[in-house]
């Protein structure tokens, strides 16, 4: 059976939310994760651009318009200027992480910066999900830098992880020419120590169980010796392993 | 999500031994109904108190405030950036409480570095004095400055004007005050409000406590000075 | 008190070789009006610019772009990059990149902003981003000494203002804008409305205008 990598991570990673949960999703996969939050389970979004309570989001037209004028008449109009109405519907002046017009839920709050990532590094979020690029067995986490590449910058993923109550990280378990992501000791500039709680593959999920890496749920068609197989960090196995659910591509 | 719980309840969540955080500067912004309810469990004790000052403005008034919980010996520490307050002092003066001052600015700054998350922070406040007493000194840039570490609580009881079921709240002019830090910096947050309302009715950039900081919401119709 | 000018004395104030803060994350919350206009005075060059990110646009009029493709620019000082072009002119040696992350940006302006000599975060423990930097261990937990990071102007942008400077954000597009304002030696806000003072109620203000020298009214938003 042919699997749908993304979704089997994502729809893995919101078996972790709690009811009550407030979370940061990064871009991606993370955000996927957001539709597979099961009935029941109430979470409140937290975005890095300042608010907490998420009810959607809309591609705001502005990015595709390439007259001056043409943007900024989109930009003023009254549809995108609702002071009052405008967290229901759209508004020009709430984005999120990655620059689209958030739709914002009802008991949302608005905020600063440094209001922001007081909620992160404060501890406050009860989880933050974020891709990963290698996971080491001391639970150290690269995700921000590809050396030789081009620097984007680490953005809020630093903080984000440092005051977690949980570090969950959503990641392919080897990338596509085979070399392994969970590493003996990661090879890319390190986003931050020791800090991930968490690894959800498309093949298994890890937990750092007394500090060891330990597959806690396996996907259909995997066995200890294949995973151990593709991974360069030495995989532990809990006495009881799950099955993972997938999605079909 | 409703985090709205009646103030027996949400009183409970005060354990002996605690450091609890208490908003308010003086009575303004205070919470005078969960501050009252408190000193009806002289069973909870053992407390170390934080807050702006010792409400010595109410020393006359055994019922409100501090007084209750300081007559039945709930407090053992004090932390105020303002004391003034004679009964206290007599009390500190036999031994009973013991009393920590700490400059108002930088009372409000450890709170929010707790809140924060931060290890500590240095501030040009109180260098040379007897605030600086056993603390790190440095020189940055030709300035010295004072080591400050994080305040946290276990537990912080603050006031709002208007709060919705989740804890997101609006305060009336100066009566933010310490709300907002001490909210960051409780492990546990019981929030008082005068109004409560359902989640929506607040608009989100309206909102000056963010709901998530806030873990019960205490609807209080009476406010009390 | 009216600190009303017009924008064009208000971006008198920069002056070459200035560090220069400007609100926003990406293009929300962010001065454009004032960036336009700085982008159209080339001799205002040598700048060391301090924001959330670059804005990755591909207009040429836009945001940054102006001020870059001028040679205004020597420093970016930003948590998230991804600009082609200042890439490109960076990978010249023409400008000079430093990155922060994101929630000690933000902290550090606020810590100038607030007086504090310094303070210990534990985000970046480990990594690059404490190259150079004291790591100390504080009850148990590894901290990295972050300084204040101030700037000569900052522009910040708000949805509505009163004379006197006192503001109102929109939802998210506060960001960066009221932590910047209290940094910087001088500092600019545009405003898309313009009120007297009195017109808005004392505790609905968010940014208070003491921090604010000089209001622009710019009823256009531009994106």
């Amino acid at each position: 059976m042919a699997i749908n990598k993304r979704e089997t991570i994502a729809k893995n990673i919101a078996r972790y939310f709690n009811d009550g949960d407030f979370i940061n999703l990064g871009v991606g996969i993370p955000t996927q994760s957001a539709n597979y939050i099961p009935d029941g389970i109430e979470v409140i979004l937290h975005a890095e651009s300042g608010f907490a309570g998420q009810d959607g989001a809309i591609d705001p037209p502005w990015y595709h318009i390439e007259e001056r004028e043409d943007i900024d008449a989109e930009w003023n109009a009254p549809k995108w200027n609702d002071k009052e109405k405008g967290w229901l519907q759209g508004h020009k002046d709430i984005c999120d992480a990655t620059g689209k017009v958030a739709i914002l839920s009802k008991g949302a709050c608005c905020f600063d910066s440094v209001v922001s990532f007081m909620m992160a590094r404060g501890g406050h979020l009860d989880a933050t999900v974020l891709g990963g690029l290698q996971v080491d067995e001391e639970g150290n986490l690269s995700n921000w830098m590809v050396p030789g590449k081009n620097i984007p910058g680490m953005g809020g993923a630093m903080d984000l992880v440092a005051g977690a109550k949980k570090v969950i990280v959503a990641m392919e378990f080897a990338s596509k020419d085979g070399a392994p992501k969970l590493l003996k000791k990661n090879t890319f500039p390190l986003t931050a120590l020791n800090v991930v709680s968490v690894v959800v593959t498309e093949r298994c999920v890890i937990e750092f169980i007394d500090g060891k890496m330990t597959v806690v749920a396996m996907a259909p068609g995997w066995t200890k010796e294949t995973l151990q197989a593709d991974a360069e960090a030495t995989l532990h196995f809990a006495d009881v392993i799950d099955v993972m659910p997938v999605v079909e591509a | 999500m409703n985090k709205v719980v009646d103030i027996k309840t949400a009183i409970d969540a005060v354990k002996p031994g605690d450091t609890v955080l208490v908003g308010g500067f003086t009575n303004i912004g205070a919470p005078m109904n969960l501050m009252y309810e408190l000193g009806k469990r002289p069973e909870i004790n053992h407390l170390t108190t934080v807050s702006e000052d010792f409400h010595y403005n109410a020393e006359d008034k055994p019922w409100q405030g501090f007084n209750p919980m300081l007559l039945q010996g709930q407090i053992d520490h004090i932390i105020v950036s303002f004391f003034g307050h004679k009964t206290a002092q007599k009390m500190m003066d036999e031994g009973k409480v013991k009393l920590t001052l700490v400059p108002q600015g930088t009372l409000a700054e450890r709170l929010r570095a707790a809140g924060a998350g931060l290890g500590g922070f240095y501030t040009p406040t109180g260098v040379g004095t007897v605030a600086e007493e056993g603390k790190e000194v440095r020189e940055i840039n030709g300035r010295k400055y004072v080591l400050e570490m994080p305040l946290p609580g276990d537990v912080a009881l603050v006031k709002c004007w208007k709060a919705d079921r989740m804890g997101n709240a609006i305060f009336n002019y100066t009566a933010q005050n310490f709300n907002f830090a001490m909210a960051t910096a409780g492990k546990t947050v019981i929030l008082e409000c005068e109004e409560l309302v359902e989640p929506g009715e607040i608009r989100p950039d309206e909102v000056q406590l963010p709901g998530v900081f806030v873990d019960y919401v205490v609807h209080c119709k009476e406010a009390k000075f | 008190m009216n600190k009303v000018i017009d924008i064009k004395a208000a971006v008198d104030k920069i002056k070459a070789g200035d560090r220069l803060m400007v609100g926003g994350f990406g293009n929300i919350g962010a001065p454009m009006n004032l960036l336009y206009e700085l982008g159209t005075r080339p001799e205002i060059n040598h700048l060391t610019t301090i924001s959330e990110d670059f804005h990755s646009s591909g207009k040429e009029w836009q945001s940054f772009n102006p001020m870059l493709l001028n040679g205004q620019v020597d420093e970016i000082i930003v948590s998230f990059f991804g600009h082609k072009w200042a890439q490109e002119k960076m990978d010249k040696g023409e400008v000079k990149l430093t990155l922060v992350p994101q929630g000690t940006l933000a902290e550090r302006i606020r810590a100038a902003g607030a007086g504090l000599g310094g303070f210990y975060t534990p985000t970046g423990v480990g990594t690059i981003a404490a190259e150079g930097k004291e790591v100390r261990e504080i009850n148990g937990r590894k901290y990295v000494l972050e300084m204040p990071l101030s700037a000569d102007v900052a522009i910040v942008k708000a949805w509505k203002a009163d004379r006197m400077g006192n503001a109102i954000f929109n939802y998210t597009a506060q960001n960066f804008n009221t932590a910047m304002a209290t940094a910087a030696t001088t500092v600019i806000l545009e405003c898309e409305v313009l009120v007297e003072p009195g017109e808005i109620r004392p505790d609905e203000v968010q940014l208070p205008g003491v921090f604010v020298d000089y209001v622009v009214h710019c009823p256009m938003a531009r994106f």
